[in-house]
């Protein structure tokens, strides 16, 4: 008997658990369609040795990448690297992926992640890869830990709200500018326990990039899952990448246990203030913040349209000698993107520091923590008190666009002086 | 005591955080690795006089969204050895949740505890009856149940001792 409508998130347990009959607040134990380790990895290969089990349940479902401590910054880190690279010899892990950027850029880049599966990762922005119309959950490293021996974890089947995205966005207003609003108008929480869906037209017509974007801050509305409909807008994403896949989205009639009509046309460049993603208002309303850093990077904003936002608006301009601009690309694809196009050429003749990629300063660890006192704008996805570096330190969150403007005078400054560009 | 008896009752003195308390301040990434006597001054900034009060078998009670952030469950593990027999908040985040439980760390979600709960005054959460008491009765709040799935990790000891005990499958099934 077939079961009533379901959301995405309802369709993908459904699945995985064999059940058709489910409603939010069950139990069940879903079967992983992929598993993602970063350098968490060392820590569930040694909790799992020390079960006793000396091999994961389907190495061809475990991918491993080093991210966020690479170049290592420190022979404590280096240690770490080589306990990661020793044990994936030792578990016979096949989709070890190196060190090539962030974990969540890298997977999608390569089409490793595909509509409708499960995807869980040891890294709380596993939501980015609703951006494909998969479900992907941040895990702990137990949770992990029992992933790879059994290839199961319990879940709590979540009710799903939707934002329905209407309306036109102006120039200059890109997705991070979207969902900076939404943080700030419905609360980090609204999606607590949920899963999100985000639709309407404006998810419609928005490129795999910003959809990347928006979902990976899902995990900054609380969400277990932040997913858009995998449309033709997917399909041609993965083709590029040598995958075939169809469409997947919502059961007609399925229910919400909410729906937000978010329209878009009056949002003006958004930005939050420390020490909370949901702490919004307008760009204009910080403008003349001095700032000593502009951050670009992380797996929320720093793909290659993002470095050439950013190029677009440095062109023929300099950092003011008041900040510094630190841009981290994604991932190796995105740097060598960028510097075929000439972004990572503008980007450094203007001024900018350019580093290797990976998470680098975001959560703190390497190249671009801050001191105390210090005031950083950053594209990246989380500006809690002690975030990057010192707790003493504050973190504007804002759009590559409004980090670039940033960087030109030293200060916080309407993006739209410097670039009208239309979000893709 | 088997495993399988391990108790879900917990009493304790009370110590109270505010809402969306943070991975960034249960865990700095940047003591990620170090020597705990490090990383325990680091904990908590917004309350620093806190890691150095808690008595073991004390209790946490906090805000909404307690524990958003990370996925690293050094949040969780801290918790732990600064002494903490358990918390109950308005609402945890989801991660953090989950964590607590492969941890067999009692986190119990109850809608107006925070304003119903003094610091320095004693509680007791009954994980089993999911309920909420102090010296003068249950307190007139619903938290949210605990499934029998949970507690049957909880009562394991976690999820790795679960994942370890002979004749122990995968949890699973309806509850």
């Amino acid at each position: 008997m077939a079961g009533s409508p379901q959301t995405m998130a309802g369709k993908v347990l459904a699945r995985t658990s064999g059940r058709d009959d489910l409603s939010p607040g069950d139990f069940i134990t879903a079967r992983i369609d992929v598993a993602m380790l970063h350098e968490a990895f060392a820590i569930c290969a040694i909790q799992m040795k020390a079960a006793g089990i000396e091999k994961v349940w389907d190495p061809d479902k475990v991918i491993v990448i080093l991210d966020h401590f690479f170049p290592a910054p420190s022979e404590r880190h280096a240690q770490g690297h080589q306990a990661v690279r020793s044990l994936v010899e030792q578990l016979g892990i096949t989709h070890f992926l190196g060190h090539e950027g962030i974990c969540h850029q890298v997977l999608t880049e390569r089409g490793l992640v595909r509509p409708g599966e499960l995807v869980v990762g040891t890294d709380s922005h596993s939501t980015t890869y609703g951006a494909l119309g998969a479900a992907g959950a941040g895990i702990g490293t137990t949770d992990m830990t029992y992933v790879l021996a059994t290839g199961e974890l319990w879940m709590q089947v979540p009710a799903t709200i939707r934002f329905e995205l209407i309306g036109e966005p102006g120039p200059g207003v890109t997705a991070k500018d979207i969902v900076l609003h939404i943080a700030g108008t419905y609360g980090v929480d609204v999606g607590q326990y949920r899963a999100i869906e985000f639709g309407g037209p404006v998810a419609a017509r928005l490129g795999q990039s910003s959809r990347l974007t928006m979902a990976n801050m899902g995990t900054e509305l609380g969400a277990k899952f932040a997913m858009f409909e995998a449309d033709a807008v997917t399909s041609a994403y993965l083709a590029e990448r040598g995958v075939t896949a169809g469409g997947f989205g919502p059961d007609p009639g399925c229910e919400y246990e909410a729906v937000y009509e978010v329209d878009v046309s009056p949002l003006t460049p958004q930005i939050a203030l420390p020490h909370s993603p949901g702490n919004v208002r307008s760009v204009a309303e910080l403008e003349g913040t001095k700032v000593d850093q502009a951050f670009l990077g992380s797996c929320t904003n720093a793909r290659a349209d993002d470095l050439a936002i950013a190029a677009e608006v440095l062109r023929g301009r300099r950092v003011s000698p008041d900040t510094r601009l630190i841009v981290t690309p994604a991932s190796r694809q995105v740097a060598l993107d960028a510097a075929r196009s000439g972004a990572i050429e503008t980007l450094l003749e203007a001024g900018a520091s350019i580093t290797a990629p990976g998470c680098g300063a975001c959560p703190g660890g390497h190249n671009g923590v801050l001191a105390g006192g210090e005031v950083c704008i950053s594209s990246t996805n989380r500006n809690f008190r002690g975030r990057m570096g010192s707790p003493d330190a504050e973190v504007y969150l804002a759009s590559p666009a409004s980090v670039a403007a940033a960087a030109i005078e030293g200060r916080i400054t309407d993006p739209r002086k410097y670039w009208k560009g239309r979000i893709q | 005591m088997t495993s399988r008896e391990r108790r879900l009752v917990f009493e304790g003195r009370v110590w109270v955080l505010g809402d969306d308390v943070n991975t960034d301040e249960l865990a700095p990434f940047q003591t990620i690795g170090k020597s705990w006597e490090d990383a325990r001054v680091t904990l908590l900034p917004s309350r620093p006089e806190l890691p150095g009060l808690v008595e073991a078998g004390d209790l946490l009670v906090a805000g909404k969204n307690f524990g958003c952030g990370s996925s690293r469950e050094m949040a969780v593990t801290n918790l732990q050895k600064l002494g903490f027999a358990g918390v109950v908040a308005e609402s945890f985040a989801r991660i953090f949740f989950r964590n607590c439980v492969a941890n067999a760390f009692p986190a119990l979600a109850c809608p107006g505890v925070r304003g119903s709960v003094e610091e320095g005054s004693r509680l007791t959460m009954d994980l089993g009856a999911g309920s909420l008491s102090n010296a003068q009765g249950r307190l007139p709040l619903e938290p949210a149940p605990y499934s029998e799935h949970l507690l049957e990790i909880l009562r394991a000891g976690g999820l790795m001792a679960l994942l370890k005990e002979p004749g122990n499958g995968p949890v699973g099934g309806p509850t």
